[in-house]
């Protein structure tokens, strides 16, 4: 009993990641509404990050911030007492990409609604058939 | 179709969570991810960079060329934006709106005729109906500059806190987009216009890409901050903390204006005449 | 670090997350994913990742909630699912 809740306390976040991947998954293949689709790319996104940061996380440790002053001097930084710096670079520069693609995903949608006059993917096939 | 999807999804999904049992625990200090590289970043920034926010220095300085090209990829969503929406001929009509501002009654004016430019307490507008509200005004009015003095702020102080280029750029950014929203895209336009942007966001990548080209002409690596030292006349380790705040203040210029050329962008969808 | 308020807002999340992508309203998904976007900021401020968490909360709570909703302005409200 006690080592299913280390696991589930060692793991949740993981199992959480990968929900709020599958959700964004789903609303991009099932959905037929282009703006649905889009959040669900956004979600989908944030999944990937939350995850870069899960793995970045160290037990113990305080913020990727060295704490200085001017009088107190200069004393030995060790790794283990703080949080790995590497994904929350990475994933900083994806956060902002992200909001350069969806900028660029929302032009899209707004040109296929001026092209077809609806946002919905049926409506769009159907209009695309008939021409 | 919905059914396909969701069991698609669930199959996938069962296989990652069969994955994540091999995964080291979470919090775990002896993972991969935290024994090989990052431990080099963490011990050796101060010594290296003198920089207190080990992401600061690790973004600009040790993963420059990693932000520069973010930084690129950021101004060609830009352009693509421009490029997908932007209608170049402006459709003319054949009347203008204008709205005396203190009853909020609107005028409309067949074609030939204009106000006096000396007619101050008429506004012209574009719609039959355009937002206005002399309280969103005034408090955004108020609030915008200190909105600004706060992304100044993000974006010099990145060193000792949490912040830099990116989101003191964003903020920048959001201030604009507030007054555009409060006021109209009108007057919006006015004080930030379209040349101007433009002009904003090439001057940000020439900024980091400059920095760095300026590194190679005397004489060290591409984005090696240490080599500025002879320009600015200090040691090369307070050099490289200085050409951080230099990239950064690139980055901050480049994302603002590609923030508020994509709003431009999608509220007016090309046409540049009415916001929201 | 807390792991009970780690878990409740992950279950938030993962709700805004749902709500989101089944409303049916586009400028109710807007302010949905709005929700979600500044949860999960919260999420990796707990984790200890600041500048991520910073950045998520001017990027995706803030500039991209007003991108969905100027798009949804120049398009349509309604959707069928």
């Amino acid at each position: 009993m006690v080592d299913l809740l280390t696991i589930i306390i060692s793991k949740y976040n993981y199992w959480g990641y990968i929900v709020l991947m599958m959700i964004g998954l789903y609303a991009m293949i099932v959905k037929k509404n282009l703006v649905k689709k889009i959040i669900g790319m956004s979600i989908f996104q944030t999944a990937i990050i939350f995850f870069y940061v899960s793995i970045g996380m160290k037990k113990n440790a305080t913020i990727p911030i060295i704490s200085h002053g001017h009088d107190g001097g200069e004393h030995a930084v060790h790794a283990v007492d703080f949080i790995n710096p590497l994904p929350h670079v990475l994933m900083l520069t994806a956060i902002v990409v992200s909001v350069a693609t969806l900028g660029v995903a929302l032009a899209l949608a707004i040109k296929v609604y001026q092209q077809y006059n609806s946002l919905e993917e049926d409506e769009i096939d159907s209009q695309i058939k008939v021409k | 179709m919905k059914w396909f999807g969701f069991i698609a999804v669930f199959l996938c999904g069962s296989l990652f969570i069969y994955g994540t049992v091999e995964f080291p625990g979470w919090g775990d200090p002896l993972s991969p991810t935290s024994t090989h590289v990052s431990p080099y970043y963490i011990e050796k920034t101060m010594e290296d960079t003198s920089v207190p926010n080990i992401v600061t220095a690790v973004l600009a300085d040790y993963r420059g060329y990693d932000t520069m090209f973010e930084t690129a990829v950021i101004f060609s969503a830009g352009i693509a934006c421009l490029f997908l929406l932007r209608q170049m001929k402006r459709k003319k009509t054949d009347f203008r709106l204008y709205r005396h501002t203190a009853t909020g009654i609107t005028f409309r004016i067949e074609k030939g005729g204009k106000l006096p430019p000396t007619a101050k307490e008429f506004e012209r507008i574009d719609g039959l109906w355009t937002p206005y509200d002399l309280i969103i005004k005034t408090t955004g009015r108020f609030i915008i500059p200190f909105i600004q003095i706060f992304a100044l702020y993000v974006i010099a102080h990145g060193h000792h806190s949490p912040g830099g280029g990116f989101q003191g750029g964003v903020i920048l950014g959001a201030s604009f987009v507030l007054f555009a929203i409060s006021h109209d895209l009108r007057s919006a336009l006015n004080r930030m216009s379209e040349k101007l942007t433009a002009f904003f966001y090439t001057l940000g990548v020439y900024i980091y890409a400059g920095t760095g080209a300026l590194c190679i002409l005397l004489g060290a690596n591409f984005l090696d901050y240490s080599a500025l030292a002879t320009i600015l006349f200090v040691d090369p380790v307070t050099a490289r903390s200085h050409g951080i705040l230099i990239v950064e203040i690139g980055v901050g210029i480049a994302v603002m204006a590609v923030m508020v050329i994509l709003y431009y962008n999608l509220v007016s969808a090309g046409k540049f005449d009415e916001g929201l | 670090m807390i792991w009970q308020l780690d878990l409740i807002i992950l279950t938030f999340v993962i709700f805004c997350g749902i709500g989101a992508i089944t409303i049916k309203d586009l400028l109710g998904a807007a302010i949905l994913f709005g929700a979600y976007s500044f949860m999960m900021s919260l999420l990796w401020a707990i984790m200890g990742a600041v500048d991520v968490s910073f950045t998520e909360a001017s990027v995706g709570a803030g500039v991209s909630t007003v991108f969905f909703v100027s798009a949804v302005f120049r398009t349509t409200r309604r959707t069928k699912d």
